[in-house]
């Protein structure tokens, strides 16, 4: 199915919301953290300034959040990875109290105990973990949720490609498809774990391969884009509403920042990220929009003034809440 | 009074898990051959006849994807029960249960309820080695986020199980195979007692004072209270009066009654079928020596439990590192002795 008007404006809003909150958070979580206001002799200090912690940002995995979440509605689940922010932007997490978790004040989505790799939104049917391949299982879970109240959600598990090398990818292809469970797998592949090449960690030169050996279909979409990957994902969200079972999909997609911020990058040259910049799909989808006339400079400037406005304003109410107290800290163990 | 009705402990859990399933369509078990099998120890025996294969769902072999998936289901609104067959397998799906399903109601500040019970078999004694045998429980009560229950007997087991399915949290559910009273296996008689019929709870962080005594407290769980019992019977012949307290869950934990016997008796052994270090017998010493302002000991705190090795195969091996009747009259006569030293 190919996206209508108004999914393709929703589509391009929400990739441009992303990368503006990225591109934000990528500055504020250098505040502090730079000489001379460190620890002499340190060139980076991890812990310090208003977001501490390692920081995994998504400029240029828009297309694939977007292409997928556009055709997701309130009852769907969604469970990301270590760099999760695109997916939880996509999925309508409120930027105010996930930017709040981010800054690990009290309110956040978590009241700051989670931070940014472990953001909750059970109203959006949003959560996501900092271990590699980690999701596959819960998707399955709230798929078979789904499937047990006869209800017609699905669940979607994203993850990069490195994780399609854990056994949990493994174990829950084979699950779901056993049991035919409503769930999407969405490999992200942004060709690096960390500093290792696909290449060199995978033994198969598509993941989407992969599916076969679980009898269920393996769709690989070769361009970062989002009309690619909503026309790649519509067929096989049909099918699990439809108690067809799961489908695995993987997305050829580019990360422009490092793995954490403060990554060297001595594993990739800038040059190939310039590249990659070039194919931009936030570029591709705005042409797209324009040929069809549905964007134009006027448009496009009014709704990246809105966006920035959207987004400064979330990062002011993270800025100006409160952190939790001491006490809290041994609150919610338990419920 | 009336006619009692016994029960294994196995039939205690299997009938707790079908009233609960009865009353609240959300609950569901899954594991590997708790289907036509009933669960290798029978836990989920004749539960498949009932409720069939959508709510008793046999699972492959992958048990880092079921556990995951009750965690995923419990966020949903489900409330599963998984079966991992022996504690020993936890190596393969620990971060589900430790990273996910602890953590998740922690990092989400509440938002999210993990309502799962992972029910697991415990124990040795019966020549099955170094991966099968361990109990295990002190791992899960080190880390925070999952309560942590040990049922010694049929009556508790089901109360037990109906409060851990009611609860909104991740609870690990112990049992020991050599209690369940299994056609196949040794168990300790005393595990088959009277069950009542209806659904009952049996409150978690209560400790049972199973045997009252002024000379010696015992402090135990599981498989050990029906030794520490025996013991006890021992020791009555000799003028030792032993208390001995089933601890019952380890998180939440009931040290109040601990301190209160051992306030008593002034005198402390505490028995384990877990390992001896770093675990459960060092914590309940702890809360001891924490609370010597409220309480003073005639004897040091002793300890009886698996030394640092894995569970060995060969019988006399076994033998010599699981705290056997012997060991534990052995070591009350010895505290009991200290005080007499002491006196003189």
């Amino acid at each position: 199915m190919r996206p209508t008007a108004e999914r393709l404006l929703w589509m391009y809003e929400t990739m441009v919301i992303i990368r503006h909150y990225e591109e934000t958070l990528a500055q504020v979580y250098l505040e502090g953290k730079l000489p001379p206001k460190i620890q002499k002799g340190l060139a980076f200090d991890i812990a310090s300034g208003p977001v501490p912690g390692e920081m995994h940002l998504a400029a240029g995995q828009e297309a694939v959040a977007v292409g997928v979440c556009a055709q997701l509605t309130g009852s769907d689940t969604v469970i990301g990875t270590h760099r999760p922010h695109h997916f939880a932007i996509a999925k309508g997490v409120p930027l105010d109290r996930m930017t709040a978790e981010i800054f690990g004040k009290v309110t956040g989505l978590g009241h700051g105990k989670g931070g940014h790799m472990h953001l909750f939104d059970p109203e959006r049917r949003f959560s996501c973990s900092g271990i590699v391949g980690a999701g596959l299982p819960a998707a399955c879970g709230a798929a078979l949720a789904a499937k047990l109240t006869g209800s017609r959600a699905v669940a979607v598990a994203f993850f990069g490609e490195g994780a399609a090398n854990q056994g949990t990818f493994h174990e829950s292809l084979n699950l779901a498809s056993l049991w035919k469970l409503p769930v999407l797998f969405i490999c992200e592949d942004n060709s690096w774990a960390i500093s290792v090449a696909k290449d060199k960690a995978t033994a198969v030169a598509s993941n989407a391969r992969r599916a076969s050996a679980y009898g269920i279909d393996g769709i690989s979409v070769k361009e970062n884009d989002a009309v690619a990957v909503f026309e790649a994902c519509s067929g096989a969200l049909k099918k699990a509403r439809e108690g067809g079972g799961p489908t695995l999909i993987e997305v050829k997609t580019d990360r422009y920042f490092g793995h954490f911020q403060g990554d060297a990058e001595v594993y990739r040259s800038k040059a190939d990220v310039a590249e990659m910049r070039k194919r931009d799909p936030i570029l591709v989808l705005a042409t797209t929009l324009r040929r069809r006339n549905l964007l134009d400079d006027a448009q496009d400037r009014a709704l990246r003034e809105h966006i920035e406005h959207r987004v400064a304003t979330a990062f002011r109410f993270a800025r100006a809440s409160a952190y939790p107290s001491a006490d809290d800290a041994t609150q919610h163990v338990f419920h | 009074m009336e006619k009692e009705r016994k029960l294994t402990m196995a039939q205690a859990i299997a009938e707790g898990i079908g009233q609960e399933m009865e009353r609240d369509p959300t609950v569901f078990a899954m594991g590997e051959d708790i289907g036509v099998y009933g669960g290798i120890f029978s836990a989920t025996s004749g539960l498949l006849q009932r409720f069939g294969p959508e709510r008793i769902r046999d699972t492959p072999i992958s048990e880092s994807a079921f556990i995951g998936a009750a965690s995923g289901a419990a966020a949903a609104g489900m409330r599963p029960i998984a079966e991992l067959m022996f504690v020993d397998f936890f190596g393969v799906c620990m971060d589900q249960i430790y990273n996910q399903l602890a953590k998740n109601a922690y990092m989400s500040g509440g938002a999210v309820k993990q309502p799962v019970v992972v029910m697991t078999a415990i124990g040795g004694g019966y020549g099955d080695a170094g991966q099968h045998s361990q109990c295990l429980y002190g791992t899960f009560a080190h880390l925070p986020g999952m309560k942590v229950v040990v049922p010694s007997n049929a009556y508790d087991a089901k109360g037990l199980m109906v409060e851990a399915i009611r609860d909104d949290n991740p609870v690990v559910y112990f049992f020991h195979k050599g209690l369940m009273g299994l056609p196949w296996m040794q168990y300790q008689e005393g595990a088959t007692v009277h069950v009542p019929e209806e659904s009952y709870t049996v409150p978690f962080g209560e400790a049972a004072v199973v045997r009252e005594g002024r000379h010696v407290t015992i402090v135990t769980l599981g498989q050990m209270v029906h030794k520490a019992l025996a013991a006890a019977k021992a020791l009555h012949a000799q003028g030792i009066e032993a208390e001995v307290i089933d601890l019952r869950t380890l998180v939440p934990l009931d040290t109040a009654t601990v301190l209160d016997s051992v306030g008593k008796t002034g005198r402390l052994l505490v028995v384990d079928e877990d390992y001896l270090q770093f675990g459960l017998s060092g914590e309940i010493a702890a809360c001891v020596a924490e609370h010597l302002d409220q309480v003073s000991l005639k004897a040091p705190v002793r300890r009886l439990a698996v030394p640092g090795v894995p569970i060995p195969y060969s019988r006399p091996l076994e033998e010599a590192v699981i705290p056997s009747v012997n060991r534990i009259v052995d070591v009350c006569r010895e505290l009991t002795d200290a005080k007499l030293k002491v006196a003189a």
